[in-house]
């Protein structure tokens, strides 16, 4: 890094990246995966994420992590983002709620409302 | 053909080709073959409990069903309509949450459970390392000092020391080599807000230390992480292999000539190298054991060279304050306190977790506000902040603002951020023989009153709670706690009686029934405390003596039930599985 101007076009590709339209998703789906979130059981909620969209064939939708948002005891948080719509975050997601999570926020389009924690 | 029932067998599991064949053998058996039909399905959505079958129109589901279940499942809930509860699923519950507060201000947090901590990118697309590319190209050192002084920031790690006075000090001191140095040891029971920002954010602390060696000209800087914190570690390392690979680290950055590089060194799991100089000691190989200041850090640190420490969430604040002016930083916060602090509310809360709130916010905003309330509303009784060299704060001082000063005006500490929530059902001698506990087990032995004067007031405290308690034993564990504060060299000594101070000073009255009556007014010590079955209340259901441990209750069923108290191990089941309420504790 040499530059302001250097840094700005860094800045320019993340935000275009970040954007959903940017990368052809229609969905962003975040596991929290700090300390609290992973001694819950995080990656396994990630791995039974990913491998649930890949058996669906469900290509257009972005998983990534994040740290912890402050609400420890309802790890497994999981945050589902649907288009331009609002963030819904989600408590004690483990692996056997993932495929309705999928079956009905991601697909169905309609957030599962006992799951969701704020 | 129309079928009454249908069986999903999900096809997840070895063993579901068996439990098909069962429930179709079952099935046949007793003539249900017209009525119900059996469909094989993917999965049903619990594959991690193979084998999983779903009774519909009913909607129920089971889980790790055997062949055997699956011909009881046939019999019970197909032939005789009674679904088999045992062997049922149900989806664990979510406890409804109270609303969020509107109290939060997130500063130090901005990015936090927000950006991905392992791509720069996220970070760089949140105005990401802009304050270090304005510091570098358009800042001289003392402007970088000015604004901080302007923001009016102190130290987070606990004592409160102004920031940009610890920076002035390392930049003015002589030496040909500097350090900075980032104190992540964070140890305080139940405290894991430091943890957070480095796993949630870490280039923001990253970016604030480039900052700190920029101005005090140090080109080497230590993170210094405690081992229990695995994943922090690794993503730190993520975050500076990241920033090397775009210059952000390494030599000339952004052009300026000014080449810094960082290290991440972890502690080995002793609470005392979180004093910063028992921590240095640590980085450089020696025993943790804190020294005599002066020669404070700025001075003689690292290696003896001049060397500048902070806190985890001191250096994450820095490129907000060079983004945003010291001025806005310094419009939060009271007169001498600045800016946001993030807490750790554990205990009797109903929204535990960790928050982060403006500095002079009231002791209830937190408690009742940020933390939703007491749980099960129940009643206030303190709270302890600042974690093992903290005091309790008792009800009257609710609508104290937290601060530096108005903590210690009444006997306890801001610290790093434990904020432990107790409630009418907590022993406070208890509490402060649990804190006691801890220090003396951390104590690193180097000052004698420190080593054996924590033991003798733990010694002291658990006689107390275990009923030989004596006249006297206040006043001597008043009279250790001063002799102790007085003679240690460091933080950990000089608090560690503060926990049982500060609950002898408000707390005074259970003291003394602890040790003058020999009982426990929470009802917690179990030395000092008696079950006994109400005869008028009890059912004689044997549920107690069915429960007991240890056989200690005797009775036969519908008469009333006795506890034997020399048998009694005072475990509290028989209390909790009493279907009436008859057991009471004394």
């Amino acid at each position: 890094m040499k530059s302001l101007a250097e840094l700005q076009k860094i800045k320019e590709r993340a935000l275009q990246r970040k954007r959903l339209g940017g990368q052809n998703a229609r969905a962003r789906i975040i596991v929290g995966m700090g300390t609290c979130g992973i001694a819950a059981g995080a990656r396994d909620t990630m791995t039974a994420i990913l491998k649930e969209l890949e058996q669906r064939h469900i290509e257009d939708v972005i998983v990534t992590q994040t740290g912890c948002i402050g609400l420890c005891e309802y790890e497994p948080i999981v945050q589902v983002q649907v288009g331009s719509e609002e963030l819904v975050t989600y408590g004690k997601i483990d692996t056997a709620r993932v495929p309705e999570l999928i079956t009905k926020h991601i697909q169905g389009g309609e957030p599962v409302a006992e799951w969701i924690v704020k | 053909m129309t079928y009454r029932a249908q069986v999903l067998v999900g096809s997840a599991g070895e063993k579901a080709p068996a439990v098909e064949q069962a429930l179709l053998g079952k099935i046949k058996e007793l003539h249900l073959d017209q009525e119900i039909q059996v469909l094989e399905a993917s999965t049903l959505g619990h594959p991690e409990q193979p084998v999983e079958i779903a009774v519909y129109p009913d909607g129920v589901h089971y889980v790790n069903v055997t062949p055997a279940d699956a011909e009881v499942i046939v019999t019970e809930h197909l032939y005789k309509g009674r679904p088999v509860e045992p062997l049922r699923y149900r989806e664990p519950q979510v406890e409804p949450l109270p609303a969020p507060s509107t109290k939060e201000v997130r500063v130090v947090l901005r990015n936090v459970g927000k950006i991905d901590p392992e791509n720069i990118d996220d970070y760089i697309a949140e105005d990401g390392y802009q304050a270090l590319a304005k510091v570098l190209t358009e800042m001289k050192p003392e402007e970088v000092i000015a604004e901080m002084k302007a923001s009016g920031l102190r130290g987070r790690g606990g004592a409160g020391f102004p920031t940009w006075l610890k920076w002035q000090f390392a930049r003015n001191s002589p030496g040909d080599e500097k350090y900075v140095v980032c104190n992540g040891d964070e140890g305080d029971p139940g405290a894991f807000m430091n943890r957070r920002v480095l796993e949630g954010d870490p280039h923001a602390v990253i970016e604030g230390m480039i900052i700190a060696a920029y101005v005090i000209g140090a080109h080497q800087g230590y993170f210094y992480v405690r081992a229990e914190y695995p994943i922090a570690i690794r993503t730190l390392r993520v975050a500076i292999k990241q920033a090397r690979e775009y210059g952000l680290l390494g030599k000339d950055i952004f052009g300026s000539g000014f080449d810094f590089d960082l290290e991440v060194r972890m502690g080995a799991g002793a609470f005392v190298c979180g004093e910063e100089t028992a921590l240095m000691r640590s980085i450089e190989g020696e025993r943790g054991m804190p020294t005599t200041r002066p020669p404070f850090p700025a001075v003689s640190g690292l290696w003896g060279k001049p060397t500048n420490i902070n806190n985890v969430e001191t250096y994450a604040n820095v490129p907000q304050i060079i983004m945003r002016g010291g001025q806005w930083f310094a419009s939060m916060g009271t007169e001498k306190s600045k800016g946001t602090k993030t807490f750790a509310i554990a205990g009797k809360v109903k929204r535990t977790g960790l928050i982060e709130v403006p500095l002079g916010i009231t002791v209830r905003e937190v408690v009742y506000d940020v933390g939703g309330g007491i749980l099960d509303d129940k009643k206030f009784k303190a709270v302890q902040t600042g974690g093992p060299m903290g005091g309790c704060i008792p009800e009257q001082f609710l609508d104290l603002p937290v601060d530096y000063e108005t903590l210690a005006s009444v006997g306890s500490i801001m610290g790093s951020g434990g904020f432990v929530v107790m409630d009418e059902d907590t022993c406070m001698v208890d509490i402060a023989r649990f804190f006691m506990e801890f220090v003396q087990d951390e104590s690193c032995g180097k000052c004698t009153p420190c080593r054996v004067g924590t033991r003798r007031m733990l010694e002291i405290l658990t006689d107390i709670t275990e009923g030989r308690g004596q006249p006297g034993d206040i006043e001597r564990l008043e009279k250790l706690g001063e002799y102790i504060k007085k003679g240690s060299l460091c933080g950990l000594g000089q608090g560690a009686p503060n926990p049982v101070l500060s609950t002898i000073k408000f707390f005074r009255e259970e003291y003394e029934a602890h040790i003058n009556d020999k009982k426990c007014p929470a009802k917690v010590c179990r030395a000092l405390i008696e079950y006994t079955i109400e005869a008028e209340e009890c059912i004689g259901c044997t549920r107690c003596a069915r429960n007991c441990p240890v056989d200690a209750i005797t009775g036969k069923a519908r008469e009333p039930h006795v506890i034997d108290p020399t048998v009694c191990i005072r475990c509290g089941i028989c209390q909790q599985v009493c279907p009436v309420g008859a057991v009471h504790v004394e």
